[in-house]
């Protein structure tokens, strides 16, 4: 009986870390990269605020146009040297089977340096009004947030527009 | 003059303020109908479908990857619908100026390649998108005929998974349109996903 007890408790302890790897991110290699793939549960720890820095999370895609066009900016954005610390963190929405095709080499040719992340998650219904109540699901759109401070944009920014955004976040 | 003048502006203001708040229709709204090119050159009306007991309204194009991932599923809501009264009707908003794959040459060929067997709409001038409220491309309106009125009764995705076809596990526009066939109100009324904006030249 007591052999048997061990036994059981022995099987807890490793189907533990089992059930832990499962919750793990996986990734997606290649191009020298390697980008974390999360479904929501996993990015939401991601858009939590702190007072100390500004955390600016772009939602977009490699296929969208105007997410591309503005990216250079959440780059320039992330290498900035600014009086509070600003944290970029980019969301892709790219199509799984183009994640090693097209966002890898994508994020290498364009030397991408900011945090990126990958939202594979196809009820995007389910997550949508955690991000935000008023975003539609239209990309781009952003969240930008420090301590209390939280707001969110569904468009695209020129380069003005993003940094003057991101300004008010520094009183 | 001035007050007269202040008070106008503020008028305007206000106006201005609240059309744009407004942000299209909800759920029980009267939908307007419109007239629009269709890919095969004539001009269509939702008043044009006598025997419709309404309409799958989707606002969807060329270049978006969730519309084409769409595509198919689209071409199937319209076969199984349209005998039973609800005609899917497809509105391209986006301004080909600033995407041109989405320009009505461009959709007469993508019509003709997928073989749509329902009216591809061009909304030249982008007049009607902002009436019914879309966002992003796909972006479902589903009204019902009412006497001489168009209700909406759900806004939203198709269904739940834009990735696989196969892994869908709720189909929104299918139970929509199957509940307000057998006479009952949808259960779900209105569900958001990932989409393309809609194309405007920014001003």
């Amino acid at each position: 009986m007591r052999n048997f007890l061990n036994i059981i408790a022995f099987l807890i302890l490793f189907a533990l870390p089992t059930q832990a790897q499962t919750q793990a991110p996986k990734y997606v290699e290649g191009e020298g990269l390697r980008i974390p793939v999360y479904s929501y549960a996993g990015l939401a720890p991601l858009l939590t605020a702190s007072e100390d820095t500004i955390h600016v999370i772009n939602f977009w895609a490699t296929w969208c146009a105007p997410c591309v066009k503005e990216l250079p900016y959440f780059e320039e954005l992330h290498r900035a040297a600014l009086p509070v610390p600003v944290k970029v963190t980019l969301v892709s929405l790219d199509f799984r089977k183009q994640l090693v095709t097209r966002l890898l080499p994508f994020l290498r040719e364009r030397d991408i340096t900011a945090s990126v992340v990958v939202l594979d998650d196809p009820d995007a219904n389910a997550w949508i009004n955690k991000v935000d109540a008023t975003w539609s699901g239209a990309i781009p759109a952003t969240l930008v947030l420090r301590g209390a401070k939280r707001e969110f944009r569904e468009q695209s920014f020129t380069r003005d527009e993003l940094f003057q955004f991101v300004h008010t976040f520094m009183e | 003059m001035n007050t007269l003048r202040m008070a106008g502006m503020t008028l305007l203001f206000l106006f201005a303020v609240s059309t744009a708040s407004a942000g299209g229709y909800q759920v029980g709204d009267k939908a307007t109908d419109f007239r629009l090119k269709n890919v095969d050159g004539r001009m269509v009306s939702l008043a044009d479908f006598n025997s419709a007991k309404g309409f799958i309204v989707i606002f969807t194009c060329n270049h978006c990857p969730y519309s084409v991932a769409y595509e198919d599923r689209i071409i199937a809501l319209d076969a199984k619908y349209k005998d039973r009264g609800y005609p899917v009707v497809a509105i391209n908003p986006n301004d080909p100026a600033v995407q041109p794959q989405d320009g009505f040459a461009e959709m007469k060929e993508r019509a003709r390649e997928k073989g749509f067997a329902f009216p591809y709409l061009f909304d030249e001038g982008q007049k009607i998108y902002p009436q019914y409220g879309a966002t992003r491309t796909p972006h479902v309106f589903i009204l019902e005929k009412s006497g001489k009125d168009l209700i909406v009764r759900y806004i939203g995705a198709i269904d739940d998974n834009h990735e696989d076809a196969e892994e869908v596990g709720k189909r929104w526009v299918e139970a929509a349109v199957d509940a307000l066939l057998a006479g009952s109100a949808p259960a779900t009324t209105s569900t958001k996903a990932i989409g393309c904006s809609i194309k405007v030249k920014k001003s």
